[in-house]
């Protein structure tokens, strides 16, 4: 099994990727669509999104950390960061409550993983960012408003 | 915390909406949001590319760019772009890192310099053009700008590039020096750098080539300064002509000895 | 054919930080083109990310994430030399794993 990354370019014609990533064990070939929150992610309002993620209403936590810039110039690229110091964590989302779709990214912490995760994310126009978190089979949340100079969705 | 000051930023806005204050805590807060994207430049993937082109037999003559002699002999890399533009013997010719790209991919590999010359951006050869680029220059970060002044050509081209600098046209009337001839301009929240000193065009020029965000592309400096002519609504350069290279040579002869921090990333 | 990812693994103290740097278009679906046409969407759905052979992430994204993705994530234990692999598929099936040793 080989896919460092020079091999993976040549072997394009060849094994399909994702064959090679079945065959690597990255994807379960019956999880690869099923796991995909779709009703979570084509939620059009905050409360839908919770409810088909099974959050409900979270409780506000001072244990949900985000960390996200206070303005960002341009909405494509806003970076967010969210620690969480409660225990047993298993999962942290990411939503932006005045994006189309309010569900960014939802990751799926195992144990032995620190609850601390960082990606970047589009930002339309100015919005509160939240970050939910499941721990111990609760989930919390908080909050943090970004505010965008150039929205990050038109192009 | 922030629920207190907001109240006082909100009068503070109403007494100066220009006010000096409030430009500087936003100045401030676009500074912090940059340093929060700097690591993890999406730039390191066109630099992958770039590196991956190099080594890869291409053109009619099947070969790579290995050889390819950027000033510091084949095939090295290393503060390569530091140093450019610079006069090349071989050519008899001031080049900037894309015409002497040009000449590499001709003259190694077969490869029509006209397929980049009229091309397009983001397309077939420039955007070969472009991860080649992302990959030299990433070699040249940490490194200072050091470009040769004492030849002649090199003077010859300056005295072009800042006459070009300065020349105004189009229907607006611009010239380069309109837009970053002075301190303190800015475009909407884009602090324009005066070129024409030696701290603003170290941060223009040793920030260019970068990747910008709100296009998710990599922009070389032919396609930085095509975009400043588009701008000035005037005809586009040439790619890689004389005043292009000779605009370079302005900027990167002021930024002489500042820090090479390609690739950038931009706004 | 999706391009490689820019993966970096690096071990201290006994935690291993895992940066990763996508090459994915990442299309919303609410974009349009220059004629007014809709731009379909195109974005990664499902991460993994393994350690040897353990699954130390899994993630779902939806189209709010940013174009060529940018993903950072600490897990205990990992040493000089292990396999961190990462692997995603995309809404049209498309998909990319690289592997790195962590240094």
């Amino acid at each position: 099994m080989n896919i460092q990354r020079r091999d993976t370019l040549k072997a394009g014609g060849g094994l399909g990727m994702l064959g090679l990533l079945v065959a690597a064990g990255l994807i379960r070939p019956e999880l690869a669509e099923a796991a995909w929150n779709k009703g979570a992610f084509d939620a059009k309002s905050l409360d839908a999104a919770m409810a088909a993620m099974g959050a409900g209403k979270p409780a506000e936590s001072a244990d949900v950390q985000i960390a996200a810039p206070d303005i960002a110039e341009n909405g494509a690229v806003v970076p967010v960061g969210v620690v969480s110091n409660l225990p047993k964590t298993e999962q942290i989302s990411i939503m932006i409550e005045k994006n189309p779709n309010m569900l960014a990214a939802t990751f799926d912490i195992p144990e032995g993983t620190i609850a601390d995760v960082q990606t970047r994310v589009k930002m339309g126009q100015t919005s509160d960012i939240y970050a939910v978190v499941k721990a111990d089979g609760k989930f919390y949340m908080s909050k943090k408003e970004v505010k965008v100079t150039l929205g990050g969705c038109g192009g | 915390m922030r629920n207190a000051l907001k109240p006082i930023a909100i009068v503070a806005a109403l007494v100066m909406s220009h006010g000096t204050a409030v430009a500087q805590s936003t100045a401030d807060d676009i500074a912090k949001y940059r340093e929060m994207i700097a690591d993890g430049n999406p730039s390191e993937l066109f630099e992958m590319e770039g590196e991956e082109l190099w080594k890869t037999p291409r053109g009619p003559m099947k070969a790579t760019l290995e050889k390819c002699d950027l000033g510091m002999g084949p095939g090295v890399v290393k503060g390569a772009s530091a140093r450019m533009p610079r006069f090349f013997k071989d050519t008899g010719r001031v080049q900037d890192l894309e015409s002497r790209l040009l000449t590499c991919m001709q003259t190694l590999q077969g490869i029509d310099p006209k397929l980049v010359i009229d091309g397009k951006f983001n397309s077939g050869e420039r955007k070969t053009m472009a991860a080649l680029v992302a990959y030299v220059v990433t070699h040249s970060k940490g490194d200072k700008v050091r470009v040769d002044m004492t030849n002649p050509q090199m003077k010859e081209l300056y005295a072009l590039g800042e006459r070009a600098f300065y020349y105004r046209t189009g229907p607006m009337d611009f010239s380069c020096a309109t837009c970053h001839g002075e301190d303190g301009k800015r475009i909407r929240l884009q602090d324009l750098p005066n070129l024409t000193k030696h701290e603003g065009a170290a941060a223009g020029w040793g920030s260019w080539p970068a990747y910008r965000v709100s296009n998710s592309q990599f922009w070389t400096m032919q396609h930085r300064l095509n975009d400043c002519f588009r701008q000035q609504r005037t005809a586009e350069p040439i790619y890689a002509s004389d005043v292009t290279i000779a605009l370079s040579v302005y900027m990167a002869a002021k930024a002489n000895g500042g820090e090479v921090m390609t690739p950038g990333l931009k706004r | 054919m999706a391009n490689p990812m820019r993966i970096r693994a690096s071990a201290k103290d006994g935690v291993t930080e895992v940066r990763v740097l996508m090459s994915h278009v990442m299309e919303t679906g609410q974009r349009k083109d220059a004629s007014g046409a809709l731009i379909p969407a195109h974005f990664i759905t499902e991460l993994t990310a393994k350690h040897n052979d353990k699954v130390v992430l899994s993630a779902q994204f939806g189209p709010s994430v940013s174009t060529n993705p940018y993903l950072a994530f600490k897990f205990k234990g990992g040493a000089k030399g292990d396999k961190v692999t990462v692997g995603w598929t995309d809404n049209k099936g498309e998909s990319r794993a690289d592997e790195v040793q962590i240094s």
